[in-house]
């Protein structure tokens, strides 16, 4: 009984548990200890409560579930309608597990306003579960929107040496990106009366929405473009490397962890749940930008001489695995997609941390600073080595599972996009191991290197649950796509119908 | 009572020509204030310097309230028609523009306290100014004879023009004042000659009656002419492009909180007159003059304010993109177009005064402190002065939880609706671009360690209040737009829907009515 009361309101207390715990963080006073631990405790109880979700989530079901659907603006006509399938459910758990293992890795990075810090931080986390879970168009543009100060706040105040440079970059390319997004949203508004995610798509399907068939390319693209900034796809992603070489590692995780994700999700739920029939007739050239992704980023990748960097085109080329798995429109290729999402997510945001760790110690990136590093620190290096090996790809991973599915899918859709797509892991091979290989192996080439020290307690609290999930998510990838499989299944599902509308004619 | 019904039913036409009690309930508010104005005046030379600063800007600040006051009563449903022999109107739209630009008094009474005794300002004639500003705004909200809108602006830019030149000791305020009355004489001498021009070509100058004759016959070729110089008046008042080429020079010379004041009342005002003559005076081929405005005016505005350095001067580009925005819902459907637009100069009026608030007090003596570099570092020197700031930028950039977030949504809401794709798409454009130079602000603020001593004195208790009340509006206006545009679309469909447009519901059974 106390589950079916619980399961109406868990979605809003998962959801703004991290803003009141930030609001709450305000008011107490400047002892940066016990800032740290209010809010890791936030975070973590956010966490704790977020499991609900996948627990009981009924996995057969394609429909939303946990759903609140309250009127909030009466005109225009805006809901609080928050609900989570199973495409969202898994982004919201990453989110709110990555969010407690932030705040770890910060502990002692962080050591001037560290109250800014983690109210920013506990902010940006409400905005970032608030996209995943709304299903009221407007709600959704609130918090996609919301999510820009807090980013671009950690990264400007927080970050390093050409901070303000990457800040005002992201903000003004996400922002520029996601006003067409606006309008977009605001057409159908004016055309469908309604900003409801589930009415819309109705709507739109049973054809009962005036002036649709010329305005769904302009809509389609307007949806895409705010979306194509934010994963970052080929030519929209050179804010990508900026906003990470110079964002504090809190700030690099969640961005490349679970921001990016913002971006993919979109595609999946927007483009593709709304706008079926032109995500199939765009998807040639979708898939293509998304190739170039993929080796373009990984070519570049390899040749960096900063970690950071080499970590953030890895994303560039991770992200275009997702998008040609989405655009493959095969159920292979979407479980694939999403399962790379919470892979890359996991993967990425423990290579930052890495990275960081290491920038602690020495105040650099460049990786000719290092060399050796297995001698004196055995335990981050073997961390290390189980990252970089997921992330690359190897099986019983968790990057393995998701590559291989998308590969298949995109082998289904067209043969010569799998072909392609799979030397992107051939390359990711190259520059992670290659990467690997310059910093640990070999003799200490710079004495000072000799005296760092090994994981502390905080950052091993931070990076081995990380290293656990990536294992486990290799193993049993079945307790994630059994939620993901039949969600990507209705979206699909669309498609056939679509198709022979369009022979029929 | 009783003389009134005798001469009522002796002499049915001097019934018209004596004002009724309800005449003058019905412009209760601008009573009130012009009293309290005077006060002021009639207070001034008896007090000394000392004195004068508190107890005059006391008193303004009750008349003001007093006016707020008078304004709930004035809304009253029994008051609500015609008055003056069809010259003053109330009805919700009036009563929502009057609660705004008395509001708006009221706050820059009150963020002026701290400025006045900074700047050394005597205090007597400057509050009474704005008092007497506020009676000419108001009356313009209210007035539906094209003569008392022109005798109501011409209040409201007369105390503008003084009041811009308030900071005697600087050439620059000079400047400015001299700038504002030359530049606004001649806008105002544009509309006037609409006016005649209208009169010619339609013969009346009741807004109503004006409506009707167009409505009935061919539109006369002089109609057009006279619709497109009232628009070059009004358009001067708003700071629309291309008529906005006095902003920034005036507004850089002002003293700040009447900047503030600037920008934001006689801005709503003029809005007022344009919606009224707008969608009453329904003209074919308006709505072209006002999409080329409206696209000019949000790119000049967004690109000029990119290059900026002078705080004011930003701020100045800003309010010519905002003037952009807003017009975009003049262009769009009448009953959405004027809610979107009335809800966008409250959400503007709250955000961007409340920015000024914090500029003015920022800038201290002389206002020597109102180039970017000086905001360096406040986020650490002044944390919660910059965390207002911000909020106030984030709301005039559009996010979420603001006012301006759902003004601007509205109005694109608008735009889109009446099919104005390509402006719409100009305007989310353009606000993408002016995030930008909102941004450089707050970069400024907390990204930037101060480089020359910036001295900060502490908040005033008249500020802090200013300061708390734009706050408050700015959030709710962001969190809990509902009441604000219900009402708004209320009053809206009485413009549109206005019962005197209708040719059988003549105006003078209304006066009968009310003298009943």
């Amino acid at each position: 009984m106390s589950t079916d009361s619980l399961s109406s309101i868990i979605l809003t207390l998962v959801t703004f548990m991290p803003l009141a715990g930030g609001l709450l963080l305000m008011l107490l006073p400047r002892r940066d200890r016990d800032i740290r631990i209010f809010a890791l405790v936030i975070s973590l109880l956010t966490f704790v409560l977020c499991l609900h979700l996948p627990v009981y989530f009924q996995r057969g079901q394609t429909d939303f579930q946990y759903q609140v659907d309250r009127q909030w603006v009466s005109t225009p006509n805006i809901h609080y309608h928050m609900g989570v399938d199973g495409i969202s459910l898994w982004l919201v758990v990453l989110t709110t597990f990555l969010t407690p293992l932030c705040v770890l890795i910060s502990w002692k990075s962080i050591h001037e306003r560290v109250k800014e810090f983690f109210i920013l931080l506990l902010i940006l986390e409400t905005a970032l579960i608030g996209v995943f879970t709304s299903l009221d168009l407007f709600l959704f543009y609130f918090f996609w929107e919301a999510t820009l100060i807090p980013m671009a706040l950690l990264i400007g105040i927080f970050g390093h040496e050409r901070k303000v440079y990457a800040a005002v970059k992201f903000f003004m390319y996400t922002m520029i990106g996601s006003v067409f997004m606006l309008a977009a949203i605001l057409w159908l508004y004016a055309n469908t009366g309604s900003f409801d995610f589930v009415v819309i798509r109705d709507k739109i399907a049973s054809g009962a929405v005036p002036g649709f068939a010329a305005a769904a390319q302009w809509l389609f693209l307007g949806f895409f473009l705010a979306f194509a900034v934010k994963v970052p796809l080929f030519p929209f992603h050179t804010w990508l490397p900026d906003a990470h070489v110079e964002a504090p590692t809190a700030g690099s995780v969640l961005l490349a962890g679970v921001l990016l994700k913002m971006g993919t999700y979109g595609l999946l739920r927007f483009n593709l749940g709304l706008f079926p029939e032109q995500a199939r007739h765009n998807a040639w050239w979708v898939m293509t930008l998304a190739l170039i992704g993929i080796i373009y980023g990984a070519l570049v990748a390899m040749v960096q001489p900063n970690m950071k960097k080499l970590i953030a085109y890895s994303s560039v080329s991770h992200l275009g695995f997702v998008v040609l798995g989405i655009f493959s429109f095969t159920q292979a290729g979407l479980n694939g997609a999403m399962f790379v999402m919470l892979a890359h997510g996991i993967s990425t945001g423990a290579l930052f941390m890495l990275a960081g760790i290491l920038h602690e110690r020495r105040h650099t990136y460049e990786i000719s600073e290092f060399g050796g590093l297995a001698s004196p620190m055995p335990v981050y290096a073997a961390s290390y080595l189980v990252i970089v090996l997921a992330s690359a790809g190897l099986p019983l991973l968790n990057g393995f599972i998701g590559e291989f599915l998308v590969l298949s899918g995109a082998f289904q859709a067209r043969a010569v996009y799998g072909i392609l797509g799979a030397t992107g892991i051939i390359w990711s091979a190259v520059y992670l191991l290659w990467m690997y290989q310059r910093v640990f192996y070999g003799k200490v080439t710079h004495p000072v290197n000799n005296s760092l020290s090994d994981l502390s307690r905080f950052e091993k609290m931070a990076i081995w649950p990380c290293a656990a999930a990536a294992v486990v998510m290799g193993v049993a990838p079945i307790v994630w796509l059994g939620a993901i499989d039949p969600a990507v299944h209705a979206v699909i599902a669309t498609f056939p119908q679509t198709v022979s509308r369009v022979v029929g004619q | 009572m009783i003389a009134q019904t005798m001469i009522a039913t002796i002499a049915p036409a001097f019934s018209q020509a004596l004002p009724q009690t309800a005449d003058y309930v019905r412009i209760l508010p601008e009573i009130v204030l012009s009293i309290f104005g005077m006060i002021v005046m009639v207070l001034e030379p008896l007090l000394d310097e000392e004195q004068s600063q508190k107890v005059l800007g006391l008193i303004a600040l009750v008349g003001t309230l007093a006016g707020l006051g008078a304004t709930w009563f004035m809304a009253q449903p029994q008051y609500q028609g015609l008055a003056f022999w069809n010259m003053v109107q109330v009805d919700a739209f009036s009563v929502f523009f009057h609660v705004l630009v008395i509001a708006i008094g009221a706050v820059v009474i009150l963020s002026s306290y701290e400025y006045m005794a900074v700047q050394r300002i005597r205090a007597g004639e400057y509050y009474a100014l704005i008092l007497f500003g506020v009676v000419g705004m108001a009356l313009m909200s209210s007035a539906i004879e094209l003569v008392l809108i022109f005798i109501a602006l011409e209040i409201s830019s007369i105390s503008s023009y003084v009041l811009a030149g308030f900071r005697r000791h600087e050439a620059a305020s000079a400047e400015s004042s001299l700038k504002y009355f030359l530049l606004g004489s001649f806008a105002t001498a544009f509309f006037l000659y609409g006016v005649a021009l209208m009169f010619g070509a339609t013969g009346s100058t009741n807004i109503a009656q004006i409506s009707r004759t167009l409505l009935a016959g061919p539109i006369p070729l002089l109609a057009y002419v006279a619709v497109a110089f009232m628009f070059v008046g009004l358009g001067f008042k708003v700071a629309a492009a291309p008529f906005h080429v006095w902003t920034p020079d005036v507004y850089e010379g002002a003293p700040a909180p009447i900047v503030g004041f600037m920008s934001t009342a006689p801005k709503a005002a003029a809005f007022a007159v344009l919606l009224r003559v707008v969608f009453v005076i329904d003209v074919p081929g308006m709505l072209w003059l006002i999409w080329v405005s409206a696209a000019l005016s949000m790119t000049l505005g967004n690109l000029g304010a990119l290059v900026q350095n002078n705080v004011k001067r930003l701020l100045a580009y800003s309010s010519i993109a905002h003037a952009g925005y807003l017009l975009v819902a003049f262009a769009a459907s009448p009953s959405l177009g004027a809610s979107a637009a009335m809800f966008y100069t409250a959400a503007y009026a709250a955000m961007n005064l409340g920015a000024f608030a914090v500029v003015s007090h920022l800038a201290n003596a002389g206002e020597r402190y109102v180039t970017l570099e000086d905001y360096e570092g406040l986020g650490r020197s002044s944390p919660l002065l910059a965390a207002a700031l911000t909020i106030f930028l984030l709301s005039l950039i559009g996010i979420p939880m603001t006012g301006g977030f759902f003004a601007k949504f509205y109005v694109f809401s608008a735009a889109v609706k009446a099919n104005l794709i390509w402006l719409t798409i100009i305007g989310v454009l353009n606000s993408g671009v002016g995030a930008y130079y909102y941004l450089r602000i707050i970069v400024m603020m907390y990204m930037r360690e101060s480089r020359r001593e910036v001295p900060v004195t502490p908040v005033p208790f008249a500020l802090g209040v200013a300061l708390a009340s734009c706050m408050a509006a700015t959030i709710y206006l962001g969190i809990f737009p509902s009441h604000v545009l219900q009402y708004a679309q209320d009053s809206a469909q009485q413009l549109v829907l206005d019962p005197s447009r209708q040719p059988s519901s003549s105006a003078l059974i209304s006066s009968v009515s009310t003298i009943q």
